[in-house]
């Protein structure tokens, strides 16, 4: 491969990389709070998807992106507030079990209403711009992702650390009945956790479907997974974990497919899985864990 | 015991002979039930081993770094560690109560006592699938409802666990511990929450059952009038540390004891 | 006051009675299979995902292991089932891009022997056995991850199953994404002019169903199966009373991995055709969700479900996918899809409000029935047990939101809630 291919490839990584961590994020918030796998995650950034291509058939592209922005987090707060906040004193797989539900009924709903059919993406003009960079060559989009995201998990960052929110969030996710007592008002803490987590998503989905044709209402299912798996990696629960994590999927699954594996990228994406879960289950960033009995 | 940066037990030693009853007592967070732990498998100690009828059951030793500073007497034994898991150590003859109860709480109050039994159980899962145990069955059966009757529970056998008053799930989990047939029984606080008169009840039942079954007794309590009546000898530990060993006599007059624990005079 | 006692012998007659008037229908229906075609579909899809479903239920209800690999172990039964029985006549024209690997095809002219039902039973308990040698050696480093991460991990291995399925390196195994097709069916093909051709559609997966139904129900009324109760209501306390953890979780993982595939070998006889895509997550959610719908910790709610959440996805809820013009005017929503809407918003409000299900953790009992008839017509006060909840498995402890600097007090952390 010769260095040019393999700066492209890095490129191209980093910048799948970047989409894979902004959902990615949500994942980890979500599980640092409830202690909660949020199946419906994936759904929420492939409904994402589906609202830009409607949203730009009637407003031009500069509007639509808010719009889609708030409406993934309207979609994510209203997910959590029926599916999610009535189950919180239920037996822990139940909840689990719902969030299942719901992934299930987002993907139904799409096809019912959409087709089963891919859709068009629309194309953002200024994004899918052609830049060139020496030898190497990207849309801007492509460029962007990547920097967009640091951007993003700084703000984040900032907020969880410098701000009296942002300690709440961090005082829910360390205690979370401890936190109840000291007049912590959970549903906010709980609902901003959902805003962020999809509105990040929402970004994701923006950055990742202008590269790729057409939504399915499936398109969210591999990906999901592999954000899944990135946030494991990185540590379930940690912010930077989960950066970390999606910038590695994305660049392994990237090189896997330019060496020719394609088939097996995404297989090699659990392989990671589970070789994680054996050798150090609480991710990178994650602390050793001894319980009391 | 060391948990990262924490000690919780520091130099602990203790020797019960057969068929005594020995308390351990101290303040809460003394790293009382850390031994019980200990001893049980459910961590192996950091430093230290645990010895039953003479065959190791338990061993753990500082590696590398840690050898020089915290090895101690220990300095010699290199060996391997040896760390049994919890099941191993209750099949060699140890049984143990919890301080936070933990009943199968849906299961029935038979259930839970049967299922002490399958520890002990030949059948494989095939035969048992099969009916072919049918004699094991039916003794694992008969001795569960004979352990309820001398709890007094036989009349509650088929009621959830959870559903059962307090007291009565304390003397469960001591019944439940009992049909492993243990030689060893930990008892981690069994007389908590109970009125003297029930405490007194209690005591006589622990008496009784260190007859019925030849058992040893090493029993954690608060209730120092149940400790000095059945106790043969008593270790006193205080944060981690052991700050004492004798009868019952000798600790209640042990200064340092008083000081640390009993406080005022009763 | 004079009070019936209901003996054992009135549940065991009125068992049998139930299994001969059942049997009856069945056989029934056999006979006029051309006039019910649909009925007799569906009926067999839901005995295939009844014993999915029961398998799923010793796993995750009875030793409360919340294991998502369902989907990966079908497969392997599935795909088994199918590479051994494919005809051998057929066999090229299935493996039409790359032909057939010579030693698959040799072993398969071995094999042709065999009468067509007993080379089937054989490569259902091939199935079986490929996916419990699977499932043990999983087992052994996965089995010890906490409830959640075992979750993931199995998912994670059903995908990986899949892709390797539909690998094309396996092609001339497998296929790879091309799929499988011309896989014999229930019915029977050569009889000797003995039974009509297609015999035994409906009594075939029954007699299936009812045989490894009925193991796993023996598994869990014997100690064994009050082990598995006992890890999923305290795994700690169970360890303390002498069971090993991880040899009995094996054990159930073993089992319901062998008996799923072999369900998914079933399925393959069913669906006649497979493909790899078949196998995707989304079938071990549905397999879940009946789980749930009949009841976590039953058997025969999981048998209900079964039959409930199949009758009315293939059959009552059919309507609803068709346009339907009523005087003229169009009823608004009906079109193709909204079926499975429908299904999903069930889901969701068995999920929020019958957390429990149909049966909750009990079983159907003749018994129980007596004493609910009872009950109403005497007013009559019985101690029933209440219906049980599902417990809590112990949480795994999440990283810190964002670490700490070095030097922070490490405390708290969430204890059991």
């Amino acid at each position: 491969m010769s260095f040019v291919t393999f700066i492209q490839h890095c490129l191209t990584g980093v910048s799948l990389g970047g989409a894979y961590a902004l959902i990615a994020i949500g994942y980890s918030m979500v599980y640092g709070i409830l202690l909660l796998i949020n199946f419906a995650h994936a759904d929420i950034f492939m409904m994402a998807g589906y609202f830009m291509i409607f949203s730009v058939s009637s407003f031009p592209w500069q509007i639509s992106i808010p719009i889609v922005i708030l409406g993934t987090v309207v979609l994510g707060v209203l997910i959590e507030k029926a599916a999610y906040m009535p189950l919180r004193s239920a037996p822990r797989m139940s909840i689990m079990i719902s969030a299942i539900g719901v992934s299930y009924l987002l993907q139904n709903l799409a096809t019912y209403l959409f087709s089963a059919l891919p859709q068009a993406y629309p194309a953002i003009p200024p994004l899918k711009r052609q830049i060139r960079i020496g030898e190497v060559s990207a849309s801007l989009v492509t460029f962007l992702t990547p920097v967009l995201t640091i951007i993003l998990v700084f703000l984040l960052i900032f907020l969880l650390r410098k701000t009296k929110i942002g300690m709440a969030m961090r005082a829910v996710s360390k205690d979370y009945d401890t936190s109840k007592l000291m007049g912590i008002k959970i549903n906010s803490i709980i609902s901003l956790t959902f805003v962020i987590g999809s509105a990040l998503a929402a970004v994701g989905s923006i950055l990742y479907f202008t590269d790729r044709m057409s939504v399915t209402p499936f398109s969210g299912v591999l990906p999901g997974l592999k954000c899944f798996v990135a946030a494991v990696l990185g540590g379930i629960g940690s912010v930077p974990g989960a950066v970390i994590g999606g910038f590695l999927i994305g660049l392994s699954e990237t090189f896997l497919v330019a060496l020719g594996y394609s088939t097996f990228s995404d297989a090699f994406t659990f392989l990671l899985l589970i070789l994680i879960l054996l050798f150090r289950p609480t991710g990178l960033m994650g602390e050793d864990l001894q319980d009391k009995v | 015991m060391q948990f990262g940066g924490v000690v919780a037990l520091n130099n602990l030693t203790m020797r019960i002979d057969p068929g005594e009853i020995v308390a351990l007592i101290g303040p809460n967070g003394a790293g009382k039930t850390t031994a019980f732990n200990a001893i049980t498998g459910v961590y192996p100690p950091t430093n230290g081993f645990v010895e039953l009828e003479g065959k190791i059951i338990q061993q753990g030793f500082p590696k590398g770094k840690m050898k020089r500073l915290y090895a101690g007497e220990n300095a010699g034994k290199y060996t391997k560690s040896l760390s049994l898991t919890p099941d191993r150590i209750t099949k060699k003859g140890v049984a143990r109560t919890f301080q936070n109860i933990r009943l199968f709480k849906n299961l029935t109050v038979f259930e839970n006592v049967l299922i002490a039994h399958h520890t002990n159980m030949k059948a494989g899962v095939f035969q048992a699938a099969f009916g072919m145990n049918r004699k094991e069955e039916e003794d694992m059966r008969k001795r569960s409802w004979e352990l309820l009757e001398m709890v007094d529970l036989s009349d509650v056998g088929l009621e959830k666990a959870d559903n059962l008053p307090y007291g009565k799930q304390r003397h469960l989990e001591i019944a439940r511990a009992l049909a492993t047939k243990p030689r060893l029984l930990l008892l981690d606080e069994p007389a908590a929450g109970m009125n003297p008169q029930e405490t007194q009840e209690m005591g006589d039942f622990i008496r009784d059952i260190r007859e019925r079954f030849s058992l040893t007794i090493l029993i954690i309590e608060h209730h120092m009038n149940l400790v000095m009546d059945i106790s043969d000898r008593i270790y006193v530990l205080d944060f981690g540390r052991q700050i004492a060993e004798g009868t019952p006599a000798e600790i209640q007059k042990n200064p340092e004891v008083i000081a640390a624990y009993l406080g005022v005079e009763q | 006051m004079n009070q019936t006692v209901w003996k054992k012998r009135y549940s065991f007659y009125l068992s049998l009675l139930v299994l001969l008037v059942a049997l009856g229908l069945l056989f029934w229906l056999e006979v006029n299979k051309s006039n019910y075609g649909m009925a007799v579909s569906v009926i067999q899809k839901s005995l295939v995902f009844s014993v999915v479903a029961v398998s799923m239920n010793l796993l995750n209800g009875f030793t409360g292991m919340f294991s998502l690999g369902q989907a990966g172990f079908m497969a392997i039964g599935a795909y088994t089932t199918a590479i051994l029985t494919i005809p051998l006549s057929r066999v090229d024209g299935v493996y039409y891009m790359k032909g057939v690997a010579p030693w698959l095809k040799g072993v398969k002219t071995t094999l042709s022997v065999l009468p067509e039902p007993l080379l089937i039973v054989f490569a259902l308990l091939i199935g079986g056995m490929i996916a419990g040698i699977f499932a043990f050696f999983i087992g052994i480093p996965v089995l010890r991850l906490k409830s959640d991460y075992l979750a993931i991990a199995t998912l994670g291995f059903s995908e990986i199953v899949r892709a390797v399925i539909s690998s094309p390196q396996l092609d001339r195994v497998t296929n790879g994404s091309y799929g499988l097709k011309n896989i014999p069916g229930f019915g029977v093909t050569q009889a000797g002019g003995v039974l009509p051709v297609g015999a035994g559609s409906l009594l075939i997966p029954f007699f299936f169903a009812l045989t490894t139904i009925a193991f796993i129900v023996l598994v869990i009324n014997s100690s064994y199966g009050r082990a598995f109760k006992a890890i999923r209501e305290d795994e700690v306390a169970a360890e303390a009373m002498g069971i090993n953890l991880l040899k009995h979780k094996q054990l159930a993982f073993v089992i319901s991995s062998v008996i799923t595939a072999m369900a998914g070998g079933m399925l393959a006889m069913y669906m006649r055709s497979i493909e790899a895509r078949a196998f995707s997550v989304t079938l071990t959610y549905d397999i879940l969700l009946i789980v749930v719908i009949g009841g976590l910790g039953s058997v025969s709610g999981s048998v209900l479900g079964a039959f409930v959440v199949t009758f009315a996805k293939d059959w009552f809820l059919r309507f609803f996918d068709s346009p339907l013009v009523i005087g003229g005017f169009q009823v608004p929503f009906l079109r193709m899809g909204f079926r499975m809407v429908v299904f999903s918003i069930l889901l969701m409000i068995v999920v929020l409000f019958y957390r429990r299900g149909l049966m909750g953790s009990s079983e159907f009992s003749w018994k129980g029935i007596f004493r609910w008839i009872r009950r109403k017509k005497e007013g009559v006060e019985t101690t029933k047990g209440e219906m049980i909840d599902y417990p809590d498995p112990p949480p795994a402890k999440p990283a810190p939101l964002i670490p700490d600097p070095p030097g922070a007090p490490q405390e708290g952390g969430r204890d059991e809630r």
